[in-house]
C-alpha cells in the first residue's frame, strides 16, 4: 500500500494509524466509529489517527485495501497490516486485533 | 447445428459464444439474471466464465466485470493468454475489469455486526466504471472460508443475487462441487435461473468433459450430457444429437480415383454426400482406397479432412507415394489435413467432438475416417457415436469414407453388419489365400441407389497406382493371383495346340487333295495320250483305206485296159 500520507509517520514508533471504512451513515457505521474512538482513547491516547473513508463517496478505496464487509478497520500501523470487519462492538477482539491485548491462547 | 430461432423463446438470452452451448440453450445464458457454473475442481468453470467475458466483450459489444475470489489478476491473465485472450489489453480498451477480492481468514477478525456492503460497492464501481453489462464470480464461495458467519453470509449473498438481477447484469457465479448437493455452500438455492453443471468423469482411464443444463427456468434446453472441448482453442460444446434424417441429397458423382472400382459402379463412382464403408482385414488395402480417393477429390480442389487412429499423416503421405499418389502436395497446398490421433487418447464422445468441431471449422467436402473400427468401446456405443458422425456429415453433405478392421470374429461380424446398414456403399476387401500367397480382392458389397457390378476383382498396387483386374472365373472357381497367371498360360498353350493341331489337319487335307489333283492330272494326262493315239490310228487307217481304194482303181483301170 503505497500511501504518500503514509510516510509521515512511518517510522513513529507505536503511532498507530488506522483507517475506518463505512458506506454512508448507517446505524452500524456510526457505532463502530463510537466503539473505536472509546477503545482508541482508553487504551491509545494520544498515539492513532483515524481516517475514515465512506465508500459511498469514494467507491474507488475499496479495491486497494481489500473491502469486503462494512464496516472494516484497517490497521495500517503499525505493521503488519490487520483487518478487522464488524461494528467493533467486541472490544476484547478489538484489543486483541490491534495487538494492545495479547492474544489469549487456551491450551 | 442448426436451431431454429424463432422456436426459441421471449426470454431475453446473452451469447456466450462458447461454440455449442449457444445451441444447446438456444441463445444462452439468461439476460441480465446469474447464472451458476458448478463442477469439481479443474472442470473448466473458471475457462467457461472467463471466454463468456471475453466474448461479450469482443464480439457482443458487452463489457464484462471479472471478480476472481481465487486467482489473482496477473495469474488469471497468464491462464489464459494460451487461449490468445488478451485480458490485459481489454482492461486497457476498458472492455473488462478484473478486480481480485483477497479473502484471508488470518488477516480477518470479526468484532461485531457486519454486512458484504463493501463488496457491493467494489463491484458496482468496477461495472460503472466500464458500463458492464456481464459478471463473472468466481468462485464466491471462498468467502465462506474466510469469514466465519455464515448466517450473514447467507443473507449477503441472497441480497447479491438480488442486486446482480435488479441490475439487468448477467452474471456468472461459479462454484465447487459439494458432497450430495451441486456446490458446497448450496448456492443452487440463491441462484435458481440457471445451473450448469461441469462435469470431469475418468472411465477406463480415459477423461471425458461433459457439460449438463440441469436447469433453465423460462426457456428450453438441451438435457443431455454434452461433451465439451478445452484445448488450444478454448472451450467448445458438442450438441452432437441429431438424429435427423432430411439431409439434402445430390446426384453428383464423385470419382475414387481408381479407374477400375469407378467401372464397377454404374454411374462411374459414388454419390457425393453418401457414406462409404471400406472393410477389410489388416493389410487388404483399405487406407490406400482410402488415399486413392483423397487424392482424387483434392486434384478436383476439393477440400479433404482425414481422422487417422493408427497412423500419422506423414506416414500414410509417404505411404501413399508407393502406389504414386502424391498426397504431400495437397497436404502443402491446404486442401487435405490429416487429424492423427490415438484412439485410446480421449473417450468415444472426445473424439466425436474433436472431429466435430474440426469439420466445423476446416468445412471439407470429403472426410476420412480410418479405421473406425480402432475406436474404443462398447459395441453399442461405437455405433451410436458413428451413426451421429454420420448423420452430422450426412447433414453438412459431406462425402464420408469409414475403413474397418474385420476380422473374422463373430462379435466384430455383427458390429460389421450393424455398421454397414448406416453405410450407402460398402465395398469390401477380401484377401485370397491359395497355393501358397495371398492375393487381395474386392467386392462392391452395396451401393444404394446405383448398379453395381456383383463380379470379385483382383486388387493390385502397384507404383503406378491401383489397377483392378477381372478375376479368372472358370470351371475350375474363381481364381486369382499366380494362380490366375498359371491358369490363364494354361489355357493359352491349349489354345495354342488346338490350333496347331486344327492347322495340322488342314494341312493333311490340304496335302491329300494336292495328291487327288495330281492324279487326276496324271489320268487326265494319260487321256490325252489315248486320245492322241486314236487320233493317229484314226488318221492312219483313213489314209490306208483312201490309199487302198486308189490303188483298187488303178487296178481296175489297168484291168479294163487289158480288156
Amino acid at each position: 500500500m503505497s500511501d504518500p500520507r503514509q510516510s509521515e509517520v512511518a517510522d513513529e514508533d507505536g503511532h498507530y494509524r488506522l483507517r475506518l471504512y463505512v458506506a454512508g451513515q448507517t446505524v452500524r457505521s456510526m457505532a463502530a466509529l463510537a466503539n473505536l474512538k472509546r477503545v482508541c482513547e482508553e487504551h491509545l491516547a494520544g498515539r492513532y489517527d483515524i481516517e475514515v473513508i465512506d465508500l459511498v463517496k469514494n467507491p474507488q478505496l475499496a479495491a486497494g485495501d481489500q473491502i469486503l464487509a462494512i464496516p472494516t478497520l484497517v490497521r495500517r500501523l503499525p505493521e503488519p497490516l490487520k483487518r478487522m470487519v464488524g461494528d467493533l462492538s467486541n472490544t476484547e477482539k478489538v484489543l486483541v486485533g490491534l495487538d494492545i491485548r495479547p492474544k489469549v491462547v487456551v491450551p | 447445428m442448426a436451431i431454429d430461432p424463432t422456436s426459441a423463446p421471449a426470454l431475453p438470452k446473452a451469447r456466450t459464444g462458447i461454440a455449442g452451448f449457444d445451441d444447446v440453450t438456444f441463445g444462452g445464458l439468461p439476460a441480465g439474471r446469474p447464472s451458476l457454473v458448478c463442477g469439481a475442481a479443474g472442470c473448466g468453470k473458471t475457462l467457461f466464465a472467463v471466454t463468456t467475458l471475453v466474448n461479450g466483450a469482443t464480439l457482443f459489444g458487452e463489457p464484462g466485470v471479472f471478480m476472481s475470489f481465487e486467482e489473482r489478476a496477473e495469474d488469471l491473465a497468464a491462464n489464459v493468454a494460451s487461449l490468445g485472450y488478451d485480458l490485459d489489453g481489454l482492461v486497457a480498451e476498458g472492455k473488462l475489469a478484473i478486480d481480485h477480492v483477497r479473502v484471508e481468514r488470518s488477516e480477518i477478525e470479526e468484532t461485531g455486526e457486519y454486512d458484504l456492503e463493501g463488496l457491493f460497492i467494489r463491484l458496482g464501481y468496477a461495472v460503472d466504471s466500464i458500463g458492464a453489462k456481464r459478471v463473472v464470480l468466481d468462485t464466491i464461495e471462498t468467502l465462506f472460508a474466510g469469514l466465519s458467519d455464515a448466517s450473514i453470509l447467507r443473507a449477503e449473498l441472497r441480497r447479491l443475487f438480488g442486486w446482480l438481477r435488479d441490475r439487468g447484469l448477467t452474471a456468472i457465479i461459479t462454484g465447487e462441487r459439494g458432497e450430495g448437493q451441486l456446490t458446497r455452500q448450496g448456492l443452487e438455492e440463491y441462484v435458481s435461473d440457471c445451473v450448469i453443471l461441469l462435469d470431469n468423469r475418468v472411465e477406463d482411464q480415459i477423461t471425458t468433459r461433459r457439460l449438463r443444463v440441469v436447469k433453465y427456468r423460462g426457456s428450453a434446453h438441451g438435457t443431455n450430457e454434452y461433451p465439451f472441448l478445452i484445448d488450444d482453442q478454448g472451450i467448445s460444446v458438442l450438441p452432437v444429437t441429431s438424429a435427423e434424417l432430411d439431409h439434402g441429397v445430390s446426384d453428383e458423382i464423385l470419382s475414387t480415383g481408381i479407374a477400375g472400382l469407378d467401372a464397377m459402379l454404374g454411374p462411374g463412382g459414388f454419390y457425393r454426400g453418401t457414406s462409404v464403408l471400406i472393410s477389410g482385414i489388416a493389410g487388404t488395402g483399405k487406407t490406400s482406397i482410402a488415399a486413392s480417393l483423397l487424392d482424387a477429390a483434392c486434384a478436383r480442389g476439393e477440400r479433404c479432412l482425414s481422422f487417422v487412429f493408427e497412423e500419422s499423416g506423414e506416414q500414410i503421405c509417404r505411404n501413399a507415394c508407393s502406389i504414386g499418389l502424391d498426397l504431400r502436395r495437397h497436404v502443402e497446398s491446404g486442401l487435405l489435413r490429416f487429424e492423427a490421433a490415438r484412439p485410446s487418447l480421449f473417450g468415444l464422445e472426445m473424439h466425436l467432438a474433436r472431429m466435430h468441431r474440426d469439420i466445423v471449422r476446416f468445412q471439407p467436402t470429403v472426410v476420412v475416417l480410418d479405421p473406425i473400427s480402432a475406436l474404443r468401446g462398447p459395441s453399442s456405443e461405437v455405433q451410436a457415436t458413428l451413426l451421429r458422425m454420420v448423420d452430422f456429415l450426412k447433414s453438412r453433405g459431406i462425402t464420408a469414407v469409414f475403413t474397418s478392421l474385420r476380422t473374422d470374429g463373430t462379435v466384430e461380424d455383427a458390429d460389421d453388419l450393424g455398421l454397414s446398414s448406416l453405410m450407402d456403399a460398402w465395398v469390401k476387401l477380401v484377401s485370397v489365400e491359395a497355393n501358397g500367397e495371398r492375393t487381395r480382392t474386392l467386392y462392391v458389397i452395396k451401393a444404394r441407389g446405383m448398379s453395381h457390378s456383383n463380379q470379385v476383382r483382383e486388387f493390385r498396387m502397384s507404383t503406378a497406382g491401383i489397377t483392378l483386374v477381372e478375376a479368372y472365373v472358370g470351371p475350375t472357381g474363381v481364381l486369382t493371383g499366380t494362380a490366375r497367371v498359371v491358369q490363364e498360360a494354361e489355357e493359352n498353350a491349349a489354345a495354342l495346340r488346338r490350333r496347331q493341331e486344327s492347322e495340322r489337319r488342314k494341312r493333311d487335307v490340304l496335302r491329300r487333295r494336292h495328291a487327288i489333283e495330281r492324279q487326276i492330272a496324271e489320268l487326265r494326262a494319260s487321256l490325252e495320250v489315248a486320245e492322241e493315239e486314236e487320233a493317229v490310228l484314226l488318221t492312219q487307217d483313213e489314209a490306208r483305206e483312201a490309199v487302198m481304194g486308189n490303188e483298187r482303181l488303178v487296178v481296175s483301170a489297168r484291168r479294163s485296159a487289158a480288156e
